[in-house]
């Protein structure tokens, strides 16, 4: 899933401070997911900005409205008649929502209310981690089911450099070292061969280095 | 600021803290008349938005009052709400309110007295911190 | 190895089976030429080669291959290094046929600590390649004379390729793997990390040996003086990679105030010493960073003085 962060309050507040009539759009998709942009937290922030507003002593109107995700028209389309009463939007979706908004709403001025950080999955409960890159590629059976280019700090595809200590990455003791895992698993496994291959440079043109990308499904193509 | 009566909201739960409340009043000691109760089931139900509520309704202070933590009836409820708490402390904080104003009390049943303290522990703290938002 | 690949003077002393003495230069954090052929100037005649570092620890300095062309100037060796960290594979092809071109031929390939180290830790980070296809490369342009793409090279670069060995990372047991590889991929000559534990060592050589590796490429062990206990304590807290035995730090503690140094280059001599007989190192590669002009003395002591002319 898309893992994303709340922006800090002062952040959004000075964000929209010029803006009378507030919506926040939230997203029951990955944001719900992380806990940071799903109807609880769209109504905790609007709740937020309200409060911020009454003890400013500014005249604000702040509602909140969640879709069931902010990445497909149909579901942007629905708030066609509910975003007329208002000049700002907070998206609480990941980038893609607020640009999704930004497009089919072009009057109305839309704001993140979140940071887009990776695609991840929940290690344990309230921790998410990045697990992949969107290289294009995939090639984690060739690592053990590990993705080096995500996990490891150089995206090294013949690791380990010489900087890990105790099973950790080089730039912080709360990263794992994916080539002490990689190295690891394969030793255990009697796979050590498969580890003295040499990889050669990877072509990055399917990652976002070869430019923005674009996925088509020929039969659904109208 | 002698004149100002803090409006403050309570949530608290039906097990320890309101058998404290009972206890109280038997005691016949008096809650102050500006703290308005909400009886929950569990802390533990108590959302951060029930709690942010109050203060768009112009409260100065917000409190729970449950019991503590290894005996909450519901096991976790009491820490959930505590984290909450914590959570909407932080919300208060950036928008450059007192954090003082929200706090999480742990209440032992039988503890008449205890209540009826912490509630002006409460309206003492608020009111040096004077009203929440401006006239 | 039998034909020069290059013909470094490194190369050269090593073929002829010499026990091979380099040491190390870092560029300044500026155009500071003046200082930089100062600190060069202790190395001269004393080493076979001298590293020039890469943005070292990523911060910012002086680049390694206009430093290695100062040196040149100066009559000194130089052994230019590159980290993958920094520049793609366009900027890397295009630099080794420059520094190839203006007479340098030696070059170490290094993936580079990452930037979140140095002084610009905002910056991209590259990683096109890291450092064994950065050996491959190399050798890819040196011996078929083809670059990355398969597209033809018109004149092939000549340089003696060098890689870094660290026996003490994680997991060990596969350290002498990783050099196998490095050296499959065309390393042929490698530095490793500064020892400080022999014992572990000791171990690496024998599996390295074991292998074959040291019939394969020219193994240098890395020395680095201990200055003080303070410099002991923060190599073995706050370097990755390292290993600091706690019999090292004692015995640095007891030699008394102001005798520390001297203990330092006493321990180095004698690891020095062992590696001149130590079956596979072919030499050793001292790092006397910023302190480059105890080297003649560390040299004169350590009894590798005068260096082969070849």
């Amino acid at each position: 899933m898309i893992v994303a962060e709340s922006k800090p309050i002062k952040e959004i507040l000075e964000m929209v401070k010029d803006f009378k009539k507030i919506l926040v759009v939230g997203c029951k998709g990955c944001v719900t997911v992380c806990n940071v942009g799903g109807a609880k937290e769209a109504a905790i922030l609007a709740s937020t900005i309200r409060i911020s507003g009454k003890k400013e002593g500014l005249d604000v109107e702040v509602n909140e409205h969640t879709l069931e995700r902010q990445c497909d028209p149909e579901y942007i389309n629905e708030l066609k008649d509910v975003i007329v009463d208002y000049d700002a939007v907070i998206s609480l979706a990941c980038g893609v929502g607020p640009q999704f908004l930004s497009e089919r709403y072009p009057d109305k001025r839309i704001f993140p209310g979140v940071n887009t950080k990776f695609m991840g999955g929940a290690v344990e409960h309230g921790v998410w981690e990045e697990r992949c890159a969107g290289c294009g590629a995939c090639a984690i059976h060739l690592f053990g089911g590990l993705c080096p280019i995500a996990r490891c700090s150089k995206s090294l595809l013949n690791g380990p450099c010489g900087g890990s200590s105790n099973g950790k990455c080089e730039i912080s003791d709360e990263v794992d070292c994916v080539w002490d895992l990689i190295v690891t698993k394969m030793m255990e496994q009697d796979r050590l061969d498969e580890l003295t291959v040499f990889r050669p440079p990877k072509s990055w043109t399917t990652a976002r280095d070869g430019g923005p990308r674009k996925m088509i499904r020929e039969e659904l193509v109208k | 600021m002698d004149d100002f009566k803090p409006q403050i909201v309570a949530f608290c739960c039906v097990n320890c803290a309101s058998s404290a409340a009972k206890v109280a009043h038997g005691m016949k000691k008096a809650l102050p008349d500006n703290i308005k109760i909400i009886q929950v089931p569990c802390t533990g139900r108590i959302e951060t938005l029930h709690l942010l509520k109050p203060f768009e309704e112009g409260a100065d202070g917000v409190y729970v009052a449950g019991c503590q933590a290894d005996s909450c009836q519901y096991i976790n409820g009491i820490t959930k709400a505590a984290k909450r708490v914590e959570q909407v402390k932080k919300i208060l904080e950036e928008l450059s309110m007192e954090p003082e104003r929200i706090d999480v009390f742990h209440m032992s049943a039988g503890k008449g007295q205890e209540f009826v303290e912490v509630a002006d522990r409460m309206v003492n703290t608020i009111k040096e911190l004077g009203p929440s938002m401006p006239a | 190895m039998s034909e020069h690949k290059a013909g470094s003077n490194l190369e050269k002393v090593l073929s002829a089976g010499h026990f091979a003495f380099t040491g190390e230069c870092g560029p300044p954090q500026g155009a500071n030429v003046e200082h930089l052929i100062e600190k060069a100037s202790h190395l001269k005649g004393v080493v076979d080669a001298v590293n020039v570092t890469d943005n070292q620890t990523a911060v910012v300095r002086m680049s390694s291959w206009a430093a290695s062309l100062i040196l040149l100037e100066q009559g000194i060796e130089p052994n230019f290094q590159m980290v993958c960290r920094d520049r793609n594979r366009l900027a890397i092809q295009s630099d080794i046929l420059g520094v190839s071109s203006m007479g340098i031929r030696n070059m170490l390939c290094l993936s580079g600590d990452h930037q979140s180290f140095g002084n610009h830790p905002e910056s991209k980070n590259v990683f096109d390649i890291d450092s064994m296809q950065l050996i491959h490369t190399v050798k890819t342009m040196r011996d078929e004379g083809k670059f990355l793409n398969g597209s033809d090279v018109d004149v092939a670069p000549r340089l003696f390729i060098g890689a870094a060995s660290n026996p003490f990372a994680e997991p060990f047991d596969f350290r002498v793997h990783r050099l196998a590889k490095k050296i499959s991929a065309g390393a042929d000559f490698v530095q490793t990390q500064c020892i400080y534990n022999m014992d572990k060592f000791r171990e690496f050589m024998k599996r390295a040996v074991d292998m074959g590796l040291h019939e394969k490429c020219y193994i240098l062990a890395g020395v680095t003086p201990m200055k003080s206990v303070g410099m002991a304590l923060y190599m073995s807290k706050q370097v990755p990679g390292m290993d600091v035995p706690q019999s090292l730090i004692k015995r640095l503690r007891g030699a008394g105030k102001g005798k520390v140094a001297e203990e330092g280059i006493k321990f180095a001599l004698e690891q020095i010493e062992e590696f001149k007989e130590m079956e596979g190192v072919a030499g050793v590669h001292l790092m006397a960073i910023e302190w480059e002009h105890k080297v003649p003395e560390i040299a004169e002591r350590a009894g590798v003085l005068p260096r082969p002319v070849v």
